[in-house]
């Protein structure tokens, strides 16, 4: 089903019109409201008026996760307090949380896209939704929770971690519907195995999976595993949380709600707009959000767009699974490496477990990767040369793909940390 | 005779050992020999317990990767030249073997554990010389 059929499947210029519209508003009302917004536009000699259409997009400063921090906590929100009705915070690993306030009619925007999403990914109002994502300040919990409200569904709000009583509500009350992150899931599947449980008795048939980064790979394992489809949903706190896209049921590329946030595709080095098709940081400017509207946000997501008519019939236009973060990627010895071209060469070798590590240490002046990786229970043999010729073969995968020199160490099961939050897979041990 | 041995995947680092041994130990279960294959990452852990089930079940509740293997125990006169000679049947039969170890039962009596390539083959043939192995009046149980 298509829950806002008139948007979702609208025409391109009609959209463009409308994205027009609404982008000059929200420019005026950050220029007049927001000191840090007029202050930047100021320095280019940039007046609201000069923004006619979302062509003049590439003219406006970009906002950094730092503008948000410089502003903490609430410099950056264009109403009173007095109209914001909730507050979400991203966790503060890197320094102070970045605080986002979302108004009365925020949520309800919210709401709707979520709900686009869980349509997107076959859910109806029939479904039992399990919203194992975490309750709180983090906004996969009550993001999934209020769309699948507006969608008429059930809601178990559950929140994350305790595995058990996941796995027991899921049978007692027959979830249909699961939302977590990918690496929750497969812990999941691990904990069915573990109990000794078929996840195929369950009812579960659909699982939003987001906020870290997964393959396809990944997406083929938690599939087989759980015996349900696995849909990517995508967000960001700042830019409002789940649902800013999510996947259909033909799962090739996320459908953006492109009539509240425009994504744009730069490259992360000269910062210019690359053409629809290549691969680059996506940036989002928010089009209706009043509590804390941004302008060319820099989400560090490495994606492409494609405007390309949709096998489901929506026009939105669609972001390929993240590749990895400009943010997040290693140079070692002058190579460009992602976490998530690891994780799809092991899952590509059906005798490991995707839980690794990648430890990065500098020997003098040469930097070497170390990747640990969990040996799967059915591939372990007494045979010391089976698992030398596994280590041998994880090696060259990598070595191949990464063109860079790897050293593999095999370690046992459940040893590398796991969390129902985001999984941490790099350490980086060198002092630059 | 054909029994299980109970092999364990255990990382190149201090306490693994104790580990396992510890957790056999608090579980009641006695452990008749060990051998311990290793590289300079990781090693495996093979033994030899008088209920591999048992110790195979409390070894994963514990998160090892563990499994139990089919190897062939033979039973040997304890004293010099024993082991030679049962090393020279298996030679002259050109069975392949994976890997070996041994422990004394008593002061009469070891035990040759044999991985070989072949499980059945290798028995087939140890059978064949059952009787060559008894002619000396020795106690070689296969």
């Amino acid at each position: 089903m298509i829950w806002n059929e008139n948007i979702e499947c609208s025409g391109r210029e009609q959209m463009r019109q409308l994205q027009s519209e609404r982008l000059l508003e929200t420019v005026k009302r950050v220029y007049s409201n927001v000191s840090s917004y007029r202050k930047k536009m100021q320095e280019t000699e940039l007046v609201p008026e000069d923004i006619r259409s979302i062509d003049d997009l590439p003219l406006l400063p970009f906002t950094d996760k730092s503008d948000l921090r410089d502003h903490y906590p609430f410099g950056m929100f264009t109403v009173p307090m007095s109209e914001i009705v909730r507050l979400h915070a991203s966790s503060g690993t890197t320094g102070k949380p970045v605080v986002v306030g979302y108004t009365r009619r925020d949520l309800n925007m919210w709401a709707e896209v979520v709900t686009r999403a869980l349509c997107m990914a076959g859910a109806h109002k029939n479904d039992i939704v399990q919203v194992a994502y975490g309750y709180g300040l983090f906004t996969g919990g009550l993001g999934l929770h209020y769309g699948t409200e507006n969608l008429g569904a059930t809601v178990i709000p559950i929140s994350g971690g305790n595995t058990k009583k996941q796995i027991q509500l899921m049978q007692d009350f027959g979830s249909t519907v699961i939302s977590c992150t990918p690496s929750y899931a497969l812990h999941l599947a691990e904990a069915f195995n573990d109990l000794g449980i078929d996840p195929a008795e369950m009812k579960l048939r659909i699982g939003l999976f987001g906020a870290e980064p997964w393959s396809e790979n990944m997406r083929k394992e938690i599939e087989e595993k759980l015996k349900i489809k696995a849909i990517d949903i995508y967000g960001l706190s700042e830019i409002v949380g789940p649902g800013v896209s999510c996947e259909c049921e033909a799962q090739n590329g996320m459908h953006v709600n492109e009539d509240h946030f425009i994504p744009e595709i730069i490259d992360p080095e000269t910062l210019q707009p690359l053409q629809a098709g290549e691969l680059g940081e996506l940036v989002f400017t928010t089009l209706t959000k009043e509590g804390i509207p941004l302008i060319r946000y820099r989400t560090r997501d490495l994606t492409r767009l494609n405007y390309a008519k949709c096998a489901c019939g929506r026009t939105l236009v669609r972001m390929d699974k993240c590749l990895g973060r400009s943010d997040d990627m290693l140079i070692i010895r002058g190579v460009n490496v992602f976490p998530s071209q690891i994780e799809s060469i092991l899952l590509e070798m059906s005798e490991t477990e995707p839980h690794y590590l990648l430890v990065v240490d500098r020997e003098g002046t040469l930097d070497t990767l170390h990747v640990m990786v969990e040996v799967q229970e059915q591939f372990f043999s007494d045979e010391i040369k089976q698992l030398q010729a596994l280590r041998t073969k994880i090696t060259d995968a990598m070595q191949s793909t990464l063109g860079l020199s790897v050293h593999v160490k095999l370690v046992e099961p459940k040893t590398i940390e796991r969390t129902s939050g985001k999984a941490k897979r790099v350490i980086d041990n060198r002092k630059m | 005779m054909i029994k299980k041995q109970v092999s364990v995947f255990l990382e190149n680092k201090i306490g693994r050992l104790n580990e396992v041994t510890h957790i056999l130990g608090k579980n009641g279960i006695n452990i008749s020999a060990f051998s311990i294959a290793d590289t300079s990452d990781f090693g495996i852990l093979r033994i030899i317990v008088p209920d591999p089930e048992k110790a195979l079940k409390v070894l994963k509740e514990n998160n090892f990767s563990a499994k139990t293997t089919d190897v062939v125990f033979m039973n040997s006169p304890n004293k010099p030249g024993a082991l030679a000679k049962a090393l020279q049947v298996l030679n002259s039969e050109e069975v392949s073997i994976e890997y070996m170890y041994a422990f004394s039962m008593n002061e009469e009596t070891a035990v040759i554990v044999i991985k070989p390539s072949d499980l059945s083959l290798c028995m087939e043939k140890l059978k064949k010389h059952q009787d060559a192995f008894i002619s000396d009046g020795e106690h070689y149980i296969i």
